[in-house]
């Protein structure tokens, strides 16, 4: 059967493949897929990786991004990105540390952190919702300018001092080798999971991010939802800044400097769709797994820092390039 | 005709740019001198050329954050082949910096086009690896300027019918532009694969190869700032122009080039990167400190995209704004 123009009719298949296909082919397999090759390669090229004290100490090269990951993740399913979350921090940190000067103690040096970064998300939100503009453009601006007071503030200079009891929130074990940082993520993970996932809210992101149009057709309130969805933005990159400069102890104007690319490149690993509508907060979770073992790994084989950037952003091209390849080449095409 | 270019952008851009200039003048006598004009304009030389570049492949609806990178690599393989044979004579290293600069480019634009993989994702990656390729060649080592030959650090800063070469290539490559975007069929094409790359696709035009195009012409232009770089400089290392990539997307979208695709002029970019050009320059003169150029730049970006939102937004397609607004 043929149309008048010459065309065929669609192939619709009889039924929809099995649920048990369907996760073997998904990107979180393929993910675990990954992270095992990496742990087993970790495990088999250093005698010190399979340390709990070692596999703990791992983990801090990954849970603040992937704090800001998770709001990331759905700010991009509903296709918006922003790319200041790293000047959010530099300027949070700025902040805890002009306070500190002050003498203010941890409890107020936290709600300090939180609120700079809620205040930057809902500047951020303004700018792409209220005026229309696109949020890639607005956030390399804002990038520049939350980053560029901190410079104003500091300058070269830094802030040191802050009290033990701020440090714990960066440096602390909860329980043997756990530490506060690794239970943040752990909780947030969940948090996010269960609202992208399982709640109205959670639908209507994707929605707006396949067909934003047809979202505000359906009544969803796109401008609302991607507004909250920026201020979650701010306040991840309050909490990590928290997080971080407990960590480090210490406030430089380049804190958490090119942080954005890494956050995004972990989402964009996390099988998160760049142009938005598709993505899981568990791919997320993977990637960040990912991203931190090779890191880790590459550091206990004392590889540099930029060439593990050279793993980084082949495994970003790689990851995506190569099912893209398999298929064109299956077609014939190449 | 002059009406219409009243009323443009790059009139507006250019009043900005100029009113900038006379209030850096009023703190610093001398600063729109001519002599120091001609100074600033050598200075910007480069976020010029590279902004032309990133116009290009913006106009296709894309974006490549990697030119930086990429200028950052191919300055320092040249630099490091006229340190091992000072011999070898600069057109040919110039050369070689740009057929460089466009296979760093075109490698960016093949993903792009065949395996069809969003550019921001792909040039993030390239990102990346072009700058740890830097530190596997240099093994994190300098190259000074002791270790390169004479002729390598003077060809930039030769003085020709009074202008540096530096501005002299500038110059050249801004005329190239004129005519490549407004003269030839493929500067026509990146208007039509930006503008509705469904509808151009109708017209014959190959999207994939268009978007491939405008990353090898961006990529080369890059390769050709990587030996300006570093022979204007003297200095080759890892860092080399770190973070220039957003400089070079901010003097676009000052210049009212939109992300969009599609829109944009030669003009707007040049003046664009003028305008961030003289922010740099005026700080120190006018007795600021050079800290406060960050967040300027960022508030400079805002208010122009702001403002040229304003005048690109198509009335029609929203059609139930208000009754969102209302809710």
């Amino acid at each position: 059967m043929s149309l008048a123009d010459g065309t065929r009719p669609r192939h619709v298949p009889d039924h929809l493949t099995s649920r048990g296909q369907r996760v073997i082919r998904s990107w979180e397999t393929l993910l675990v897929g990954v992270a095992v090759l990496i742990f087993l390669a970790n495990t088999w090229a250093s005698p010190y990786f399979l340390d709990p004290w070692n596999l703990s100490d791992a983990t801090f090269n990954f849970t603040e991004k992937a704090m800001i990951g998770f709001a990331m993740a759905l700010l991009i399913i509903s296709g918006e990105i922003d790319l200041s979350v790293a000047g959010i921090i530099a300027l949070a940190s700025t902040a805890m540390g002009y306070a500190l000067q002050f003498g203010v103690g941890t409890p107020g040096l936290v709600l300090i952190g939180i609120s700079v970064g809620v205040a930057c998300g809902a500047f951020n939100g303004v700018l792409v919702t209220r005026l229309g503009l696109p949020s890639i453009v607005v956030t390399i601006g804002t990038m520049s300018l939350f980053r560029g007071i901190a410079y104003i503030v500091l300058g070269d200079q830094a802030y040191n001092g802050y009290p033990s009891s701020f440090a714990f929130l960066g440096q602390g074990y909860v329980f043997w080798v756990i530490t506060f940082e690794l239970v943040v993520f752990l909780v947030l993970a969940v948090i996010y999971g269960i609202v992208l996932h399982a709640t109205n809210f959670g639908r209507q992101i994707y929605v707006i991010g396949n067909n934003p149009t047809a979202a505000l057709f359906s009544g969803v309130r796109v401008q609302r939802i991607k507004m909250i969805l920026f201020l979650l933005t701010g306040l991840m990159s309050g909490i990590a800044a928290v997080c971080l400069t407990a960590r480090l102890g210490s406030t430089r104007p380049s804190i958490a400097y090119a942080w954005e690319l890494e956050i995004v490149t972990m989402v964009v690993l996390g099988g998160v769709s760049i142009l938005g509508g598709a993505g899981s907060i568990l791919g997320v979770v993977l990637a960040a797994l990912v991203m931190g073992m090779v890191t880790f790994g590459l550091g206990l084989l004392n590889v540099p820092g930029i060439v593990m950037s050279i793993f980084i952003g082949g495994l970003l091209i790689g990851v995506i390039a190569l099912p893209r390849l398999i298929t064109l080449i299956r077609k014939g095409q190449i | 005709m002059i009406t219409e270019f009243l009323k443009s952008r790059e009139a507006i851009l250019l009043a900005a740019l100029v009113a900038l200039i006379l209030l850096v003048e009023t703190r610093f006598a001398g600063f729109a001198a001519p002599s120091n004009m001609v100074d600033v304009f050598n200075d910007t030389s480069i976020l010029i050329i590279l902004a032309l570049g990133q116009m290009a492949v913006i106009l296709t609806k894309c974006i490549d954050l990697s030119l930086a990178s990429n200028l950052a690599l191919t300055g320092m393989v040249v630099a490091t082949i006229n340190a091992a044979a000072p011999g070898v004579p600069v057109a040919a290293l110039i050369l070689l910096a740009i057929a460089l600069g466009m296979v760093l480019g075109a490698f960016n634009g093949i993903l792009v086009w065949k395996l069809d993989i969003p550019p921001i994702v792909v040039t993030l990656g390239t990102l990346t690896i072009y700058r740890g390729i830097i530190f596997l060649i240099s093994e994190g080592a300098w190259i000074n300027a002791h270790e390169m030959s004479a002729a390598f650090k003077a060809f930039p800063r030769a003085e020709f019918l009074t202008l540096p070469v530096l501005s002299w290539i500038a110059l050249a490559i801004i005329a190239l532009f004129v005519v490549l975007i407004g003269r030839t069929g493929l500067g026509r094409a990146f208007y039509a694969v930006g503008g509705n790359p469904h509808a151009a696709v109708y017209t014959g035009i190959s999207v994939g190869f268009t978007r491939f195009a405008a990353f090898v012409i961006a990529g080369g232009l890059a390769g050709l700032c990587g030996y300006l770089w570093v022979s204007r400089y003297a200095v080759a290392y890892v860092d080399v122009a770190g973070g220039f990539e957003l400089d070079v997307v901010a003097a676009c979208v000052i210049g009212g080039i939109s992300i969009a695709g599609g829109i944009g002029t030669v003009g707007g970019a040049v003046l664009g990167a003028l305008f961030l050009g003289v922010i740099k320059n005026a700080l120190p003169v006018a007795g600021i400190s050079p800290f406060w150029q960050l967040a300027i730049s960022g508030a400079a970006i805002i208010i122009a995209v702001a403002f040229n939102a304003r005048s690109e937004r198509t009335k029609g397609r929203v059609i139930l704004k208000s009754a969102e607004h209302a809710t």
